[in-house]
């Protein structure tokens, strides 16, 4: 047995079957390669063409330029951005709560019933979940009232970003102006 | 590749599982404690969420893990597809459960987190969506193998590894979801450019915390690996 292992025919047979395990490695591994590249490509095609519905909310620039398109449908839209700074306007005996959402360039006016989460602040990400009514008229910041397309609201959820830290130290930032503001 | 062969050989693998296993567990409770004691009392509260911050030293941990965890899986079904390594396939079943186990604590977390935070307990925003869908893969997985394991073993080695490797394409839609496409959940704070955004008071005692999950894990596939290696070993005699 041993000795027929050792002659030289039997082990260029063995080398010849090592070299043929060796390539049918590399052919399975190509064609793993090849079939992940396949369902990546063809995951991107699909998530590409599904943007519209996967993206979470629409912010007040897509509102505004759809309004403009004449693509805004009834339909009940969630609305993203900011709350703007100083347009929170609460209305105690309602329970009414009124606020600009802002992306920056373009605004939008939301007015919702009820509780707000926690988290909901000035200069803090919002996503508001409702249907746009008619315009209303706000004034942004001591400048002349301007026409806002108006979401009337069902839900509120606040929204945060990716920066813990801990208490008052924020308060230690904006006075050195290190503040980051959110785009 | 000698010597990765050697540990291929499930009775090789089974005695290096046992010593790491010994290491891992006693590692894992040391760095879990120390973790959580710090995380839970001694870190400070953050500026804006206040206590509720603190969900955060179990929700990243079982975040990572459950994507980390699936991508070990892919690793190894990936080996055992070109190699045909019976031992790395072992290797993706008996990572399977921690996987599992992190990918429902995530979720569980993550709804609580979400309902004191956001304000609801889910949302069909492409995070939360892209992480459902990899708890349902790794059930999937479970199903699949045990479909056909015990009456052709050789066959659902080869399936369940393909359909680990189809499942892999989940992992870069999970972590990039929140870069991709406007989400309610933030972008990462841990694995991110420009460093961690989490302050180090509040970054420290989480990545021992990661730590003692990546560690609990390890424990627990190890564990995993012994018994089914054994049993491999029991079913050839």
């Amino acid at each position: 047995m041993r000795a027929s292992r050792n002659s030289p025919r039997n082990s260029r047979s063995a080398s010849r079957k090592a070299s043929h395990r060796s390539w049918r490695r590399t052919q399975r591994l190509t064609a793993v390669i090849v079939l992940l590249g396949c369902l990546g490509v063809g995951a991107m095609f699909v998530l590409t063409a599904l943007r519209e519905n996967i993206v979470f909310f629409l912010v007040p620039s897509d509102i505004v330029e759809r309004l403009a398109e004449g693509r805004m449908e009834d339909a009940p839209i969630r609305l993203g951005g900011l709350v703007l700074e100083g347009s929170v306007v609460r209305d105690k005996n309602s329970g009414v709560v009124r606020f600009v959402v802002t992306d920056g360039s373009e605004h939008v006016a939301v007015r919702y019933r009820g509780i707000v989460p926690d988290l909901f602040r000035e200069g803090q990400g919002v996503v508001a979940s409702g249907t746009l009514a008619a315009r209303v008229a706000v004034a942004l910041g001591g400048k002349p009232p301007e026409l806002l397309p108006l979401l009337e609201a069902e839900q509120i959820l606040a929204k945060h970003d990716e920066y813990y830290m801990p208490r008052g130290l924020e308060k230690a930032l904006k006075k050195r102006d290190l503040w980051r503001e959110q785009p | 590749m000698n010597l990765l062969l050697r540990w291929a050989n499930p009775f090789v693998a089974g005695k290096v599982a046992a010593r790491l296993r010994a290491v891992s567990l006693p590692a894992a409770v040391l760095f879990g404690a120390t973790g959580m004691v710090w995380g839970l009392f001694f870190a400070p509260a953050d500026y804006l969420q206040g206590e509720s911050v603190r969900i955060i030293y179990l929700h990243v941990p079982s975040a990572t893990l459950s994507t980390l965890l699936f991508g070990a899986m892919a690793v190894a079904s990936l080996g055992f597809l070109v190699l045909r390594l019976p031992s790395l396939a072992l290797v993706c079943r008996a990572i399977a459960p921690s996987g599992l186990l992190m990918t429902a604590l995530c979720l569980i977390t993550g709804s609580l987190w979400g309902k004191l935070s956001w304000g609801t307990w889910w949302v069909w925003d492409a995070r939360l969506t892209s992480l459902l869908v990899l708890f349902f893969i790794y059930i999937g997985y479970f199903a699949l193998e045990s479909l056909f394991a015990d009456t052709d073993a050789a066959r659902a080695r080869i399936v369940t590894s393909v359909f680990v490797l189809v499942g892999a394409v989940d992992l870069p839609i999970v972590k990039f979801s929140v870069d991709w496409w406007y989400s309610l959940h933030q972008p990462a704070s841990l694995l991110r450019k420009g460093g961690s955004s989490i302050h180090p008071d509040l970054l420290q005692p989480l990545l021992l915390c990661l730590a003692s999950a990546t560690l609990f894990a390890a424990w627990a596939s190890f564990t995993a690996f012994e018994n089914i290696s054994m049993r491999t070993r029991l079913r050839r005699f």
